[in-house]
């Protein structure tokens, strides 16, 4: 085994230990945030594939999230809790005697979402720049529409609730540790360089022999099953969904995750997860009084955090890392060469 | 009781015309075509405020429909904070949207002019978030009531409809304001220059033109044309919020893409497609009334697919 190998499965092993007694003795408070740390970290790199790989501008991804995130709710419901939700229309038939185990549901969510991602990028993908971006808004729209109003399968505009709690540091961050070696691999592989030459000139990679629609609709399918797990594992650990959720904000939280990180780089997008849903939760303290005569004003957090993003988009255009990735050689050198170049000497 | 509504239905069915699911008399429809050509109207004003920064920045002005927001809400504080008469109150709130229009221009796109397109257009959309979360915190997120001034809010009798007077001034100030621009495009020098500008950036310079001022002029042309819809819009919808810009706003880039973006004329005439359609589409077929904002980006996509340039765009190729 190769040295890097064996000190990933090391920091892998680390992680795990450390989500073994996270589990169990942190608080709820500190779980949901590390929850939602790791799923951001999941969404951000699905739409990462899309935007910042491929180069996709792609805004759709709250569709994507909702189709997960009903697809795995509807699954997951114990019988007695959709009796419940479906006060004002039963629920269709086959859907309400089905209740399945969290991970395949799951597995169903991404599929189904990579399968709405096809169906829309199929007709959208010949699209570029800007209308693809504002082509694939409206598909999130109307994914949110359809929702809101197919009251007897999503339950309308009440939303679900009542959806079992199943998503742990087990489940989050297992799922953050296998999308980020998914992503590593498929971004260096013979689709990932191809994914890039499209994002760098469509023309050029076109003539070099690769095809476009066929790679673009597949970065899209793949992003948007992850995705789709990332709104199954974030619906469940809410407890309750509506389509209200899922609005453009939502993509905007994730387009910053991603333009904070550097749009195209993995390592980056894991860190500004991090960063930002860390972030969000310090900066509460904005939306209470801060000053005692002065009257609290909330909403100010989200102030504060549309300027962080107009001043790394103004200033910082390449995000934290760029195009950079992390590597264990560039970390030890980090750490060893960095006293001896002090000298001047190469 | 229960006879009397019998006796209508039959009567009805004598008279009217079964239409899509809906008993619809020839008055009731032309009701809803005044309602669509007002709507339209509405979506016009604002779509051009999207063609025009499109044809001279090749920019999505994400910000667009929250600087038509802003007006709704200048306006409303106009008059009832600062009780101000409405043509005072609503002159005031228009200008102060030109000007905030140009300061978003200055703040969010100069300062990355020459970024790849996309960085402008994240730019953009951190312009919209910021205004909306801007407008959250100072306006409070619960919906105001805009003031309904009785010239514009009355109604109108035609023989059995009742009508605002509103519905048929909107379509009448955008048809004023449609003149003025043409003019203003077409017969004075910052017009020349903005059609410069659109043409050629880099020739418009070299020809002396100050391509800075041209967009700032832009952005606060389509930013007036803006307020005067928002706060005709407040005046026909009187429940204001925050986040009342989005859809709007959406809306309206769509209609500046169906008419074919850049393209003036073909804004005016996408705004009256979506308008006069949206509500036709309730009107004719109320069991898909849920379904009406979907209604517009289901247009969009089949525009996009069938015809990318618009109605009256013109066809650009990709040069290697």
């Amino acid at each position: 085994m190769k040295r890097n190998t064996i000190y990933t499965i090391t920091a892998i092993i680390v992680l795990f230990v450390f989500v073994y007694f996270g589990n169990k003795y942190l608080d709820s408070y500190l779980l949901r945030i590390l929850n939602l740390c790791a799923i951001y970290t999941v969404l951000g790199l699905s739409m990462n594939l899309i935007n910042g790989f491929t180069g996709l501008f792609s805004l759709g991804h709250a569709g994507f999230m909702a189709v997960g995130a009903y697809t795995t709710a509807m699954l997951t419901l114990p019988i007695a809790t959709k009796q419940m939700n479906f006060f004002l229309a039963p629920l269709v038939s086959p859907l309400d005697k089905i209740v399945w185990p969290f991970l395949p549901s799951l597995l169903l969510a991404g599929i189904l979402s990579a399968f709405v991602a096809f169906l829309i990028g199929a007709p959208v993908l010949r699209l570029k720049g800007d209308y693809l971006a504002i082509a694939t808004l409206g598909f999130s729209e109307i994914i949110r529409v359809v929702f809101t109003n197919t009251q007897t399968i999503t339950n309308g505009a009440l939303g679900l609730k009542g959806i079992p709690a199943t998503t742990n540091l087990w489940w989050s961050f297992g799922t953050a540790v296998i999308t980020v070696f998914i992503m590593v691999s498929l971004i260096n592989s013979s689709f990932g360089r191809a994914f890039k030459a499209i994002r760098e000139d469509e023309i050029a990679a076109e003539s070099m022999g690769i095809s476009l629609f066929k790679h673009k609709v597949l970065s899209f399918a793949i992003g948007a099953f992850f995705a789709g797990i990332g709104g199954g594992l974030l619906g469940n650990m809410m407890g309750t969904i509506d389509p209200l959720m899922f609005r453009f904000f939502m993509t905007y939280n994730i387009l910053l995750i991603i333009v904070l990180g550097g749009m195209g780089s993995i390592t980056g997008t894991i860190i500004s997860a991090f960063i930002i849903t860390i972030a969000q939760e310090v900066l509460r303290f904005l939306d209470e009084p801060i000053f005692p005569n002065v009257p609290a004003l909330p909403g100010l957090r989200m102030v504060v955090f549309s300027i962080l993003l107009m001043l790394v988009v103004l200033f910082f255009r390449q995000g934290i890392m760029g195009t950079r990735e992390f590597s264990w050689d560039k970390f030890f050198r980090f750490f060893t060469k960095r006293p001896l170049s002090k000298g001047g000497a190469k | 009781m229960f006879s009397g509504i019998m006796r209508n239905e039959w009567e009805g069915s004598l008279t009217k015309s079964y239409l899509g699911g809906v008993y619809m008399t020839l008055e009731l429809f032309l009701q809803h075509l005044a309602n669509g050509i007002s709507l339209g109207s509405l979506y016009a004003l604002v779509a051009i405020g999207y063609t025009m920064v499109y044809g001279i920045l090749r920019l999505i002005n994400f910000a667009h429909g929250d600087i038509f927001m802003m007006a709704v809400y200048f306006a409303f504080f106009g008059v009832m904070t600062f009780g101000m008469p409405w043509y005072v109150s609503f002159i005031i709130a228009i200008a102060l949207t030109g000007v905030l229009g140009i300061t978003v221009e200055t703040l969010a796109y100069r300062p990355i002019r020459e970024a790849p397109r996309i960085s402008i257009l994240i730019s953009s959309i951190g312009a919209s978030y910021l205004l909306e979360n801007l407008a959250i915190v100072i306006y409070g997120g619960r919906p105001k009531t805009f003031p309904q001034i009785p010239l514009f809010t009355d109604m109108v009798q035609f023989g059995t409809v009742h009508i605002q007077m509103l519905t048929f001034m909107i379509p009448v100030v955008t048809a004023v304001l449609l003149m003025l621009l043409m003019y203003l495009i077409n017969k004075t020098k910052s017009g020349m220059a903005m059609r410069a500008v659109s043409k050629d950036f880099e020739t418009a310079k070299i020809m002396g033109i100050d391509v800075n001022r041209t967009i700032s002029f832009t952005f606060g042309i389509g930013s007036l044309l803006a307020a005067v819809g928002g706060i005709m819009w407040g005046l026909k919808f009187p429940s204001i919020l925050p986040l009342m810009g989005v859809m709007p706003g959406i809306k309206c880039f769509i209609a500046a893409v169906i008419g074919g973006i850049g393209n003036i004329q073909g804004a005016v005439i996408g705004g009256f497609i979506l308008g006069i359609g949206e509500i036709l589409l309730v009107a004719f077929l109320p069991e898909l009334s849920g379904y009406r904002d979907a209604f517009s980006f289901i247009l969009l996509i089949l525009i996009l697919l069938f015809r990318p340039t618009g109605i009256m765009g013109e066809k650009i190729s990709e040069k290697v």
